[in-house]
């Protein structure tokens, strides 16, 4: 069978009555509701914050919330990859933690280990997906169930980051590229130039791509629904960074938390790899008879997780400026994990987005914010959180029962 | 290679499981463009036979010539390379994605940085799936979970038959299928082998056997029971092969009638 130009548009359209929103609906019934629950959740979350709480909807707390948020979004990132996996790493907190004491300790003067400039990052990052491709070894290799194997993790690095830090106390972090990555404001211009960049990749990889369907006579489905999506995205681009350059500026923790987005929203959908990621964890078995090798898929999953880990736990060590023995404890993990699902990424791997985790982040860091606002005690900010939670894999629970029985 | 070559030759393949004996002197020959139906009763051997020319299990004795050349399959990728596909009664398809991807799973077109080709991918489902007229499948963007038994196994297939493959082994397809799914596939079965494509058919339901195959090998005990030509027999007669069949070949010793 050769590969022809011919069109084929016929075979989409064998059912023509088929409008957007019954495909909506098809989806919905099939379990398959994607980001709908929590963009509509959020926006409740913000309108009634923004009605009730004072100095809530202001371009100083827009900030503070991306700040506070891109530390635990940088986890659950990882996380998205681990539970697409269908499996779980526990050891993510303490990871990123054993990664800012790492940074932390490696930017020390005068300690003989002394290292300037971004190095102290570069190496904790290396060191922390090491640590990600051990513990994954043990899941992918010798099939430790990665509950057990990360459980371990968790009070291991826990234990690191106390001896390490046990007699001397707290460090300062005196090297700027660290405190940058929690707090560097770009000035005005730069964030116009910052959005101008990303409209134009954007524009960009719309045009490539209907240029490559219509190369090969692959028809473009609602065309209208592409055009709308430009214009939104185009639209929030613009109106984030004129909130931000209300304030400080485009807030760098921000940006890293774009950069992260799309490269590995590109990775999981346009790649080889992500595909075989969503392939291992929705039918290991049918992933081994294809011919995938679901061992190295495993292990470079949690690659990723421990990558993003020390990702987050340098942003949280620049965020204190200092690294204290407690780094990476406290609710850091389960709100990492709860982001993610939150997001709309299920449990039960092969399902959920890279964007999950930042929508699941903005979710629990604005409720944070807007209870704090109010005065509220931490224990009721974590009966809300926890309170989303449960709902949120109910959802996801609901949604997959659906799927189960629309096929068949 | 001339018309007359089988495209799948066994001579005489015998394989023991420790003191058990799966298969003991079996011949199976399948030509071009036929649709052959392997039958015979739980334990009889089929799964065994086609593991071993799906490369899962290597045979004790015998000879597999695959288009008149002696070949030695040691794995699933020696006999895809051969151009042996085989579609497993569980179909190991992912629910979670979509049919294209299903299709492409684990062999995806990209280019030099692993980046997809999805119009490509995309292109060549649509027209695969249409050759095979599989035409109720409503988008070829939706997730497998959301189709039926029936149009899972034309997926199943039509990944099989995708890949220049030479010969399509199906394990039970309509086993777990209603009746008009059944028929869907059944046709889907029929049209394989006008297309040229040689198929093994392995099935419990002789009414689906007799609707579909040119001829019909049974088993019975690791041994061959039979070998009919589908218009030339019935299927009581294909049933007595399979129920008490003598061996068609016996070497050494003479087999009394066990039943």
């Amino acid at each position: 069978m050769s590969v022809t130009t011919e069109p084929v548009q016929e075979f989409d359209v064998a059912n023509p009555e088929e409008s957007f929103l019954t495909r909506l609906w098809e989806n919905f019934k099939g379990g398959n509701l994607g980001s709908a629950p929590v963009i509509f959740g959020l926006t409740i979350i913000v309108i009634v914050f923004g009605f009730t709480a004072q100095n809530f909807f202001t371009a100083v707390n827009f900030i503070n919330i991306i700040t506070q948020m891109s530390g635990t979004t940088m986890l659950a990132f990882g996380v998205v990859f681990v539970l697409l996996l269908g499996e779980i790493d526990l050891s993510i907190a303490y990871l990123s933690g054993v990664a800012g004491v790492m940074a932390a300790e490696l930017q020390k003067p005068d300690s003989g280990h002394h290292f300037t400039g971004i190095w102290p990052i570069i190496i904790a990052l290396v060191i922390a997906t090491l640590i990600g491709a051990f513990q994954g070894s043990f899941v992918a290799l010798i099939g430790v169930p990665a509950f057990v194997v990360t459980l371990a993790g968790l009070l291991a690095w826990q234990g690191v980051i106390q001896v390490t830090l046990g007699a001397a106390g707290p460090i300062i972090i005196e090297n700027r590229w660290i405190n940058y990555t929690a707090s560097y404001f770009f000035s005005a211009t730069a964030g116009w130039i910052i959005a101008g960049v990303l409209i134009a990749l954007y524009l960009l990889s719309v045009g490539l791509s209907l240029r490559g369907k219509r190369r090969h006579g692959v028809t473009v489905r609602y065309p209208w629904l592409v055009v709308a999506k430009v214009i939104a995205i185009v639209g929030v681009t613009l109106l984030v960074v004129a909130i931000c350059n209300h304030d400080r500026g485009v807030p760098l923790p921000g940006l890293i938390i774009i950069f992260f987005l799309l490269t590995l929203t590109y990775i999981t959908k346009r790649t080889t790899f992500g595909r075989h990621v969503y392939a291992v964890g929705g039918n290991a078995e049918a992933a081994r008879r294809a011919g995938i090798s679901v061992p190295r898929i495993r292990i470079i999953v949690f690659m990723i997780s421990g990558f993003m880990a020390g990702v987050g736990g340098v942003m949280l060590a620049g965020n204190l400026r200092s690294v204290a023995p407690d780094q990476g404890g406290g609710t850091l993990l389960l709100d990492a994990i709860s982001a993610a699902v939150i997001g709309g990424t299920s449990l039960f791997g092969g399902r959920g987005e890279v964007r999950s985790a930042v929508l699941g982040s903005a979710v629990i860091a604005t409720i944070q914010n807007g209870l704090y606002i109010f005065g509220f005690q931490p224990g009721v900010i974590y009966i809300t959180t926890g309170s989303i939670l449960l709902f949120a894999v109910t959802l996801d629970t609901i949604a997959r029962r659906r799927q189960a029985k629309t096929g068949r | 290679m001339s018309d007359e070559t089988p495209v799948l030759e066994l001579r005489g393949i015998s394989k023991s499981f420790g003191s058990v004996e799966a298969l003991s002197d079996v011949d199976l020959e399948v030509r071009r463009g036929e649709v052959m139906a392997l039958v015979g009763d739980n334990g009889a051997g089929k799964s065994t036979l086609i593991k071993s020319i799906a490369g899962i299990h290597s045979v004790d004795s015998g000879e597999i010539l695959f288009e008149g050349n002696p070949v030695s399959i040691s794995g699933p990728k020696d006999a895809a390379k051969l151009g042996i596909e085989v579609v497993y009664q569980d179909l190991a398809l992912c629910d979670n994605l979509d049919v294209v991807q299903n299709m492409y799973l684990g062999r995806e077109s990209h280019n030099v940085l692993q980046v997809l080709n999805e119009p490509v991918m995309e292109h060549r489902t649509a027209t695969t799936l249409k050759s095979l007229a599989v035409t109720t499948i409503r988008s070829i963007r939706q997730p497998v979970a959301t189709l039926s038994g029936g149009q899972r196994q034309s997926v199943a297939v039509a990944r099989a038959v995708m890949w220049n493959s030479k010969l399509v082994i199906l394990d039970e397809p309509t086993a777990a299928l209603g009746v008009a799914q059944t028929e869907q596939v059944l046709s889907l079965v029929r049209r394989l082998g006008e297309q040229g494509l040689s198929v093994i058919l392995i099935s419990h339901n002789l009414h689906d056997v007799f609707e579909v195959a040119d001829r019909i090998t049974v088993l019975r005990l690791g041994r061959n029971a039979g070998l009919f030509e589908r218009t030339k027999t019935t299927q009581e007669e294909v049933v007595r092969a399979i129920t008490a069949g003598k061996p068609t070949k016996v070497s050494g010793i003479a087999m009394e009638e066990t039943s």
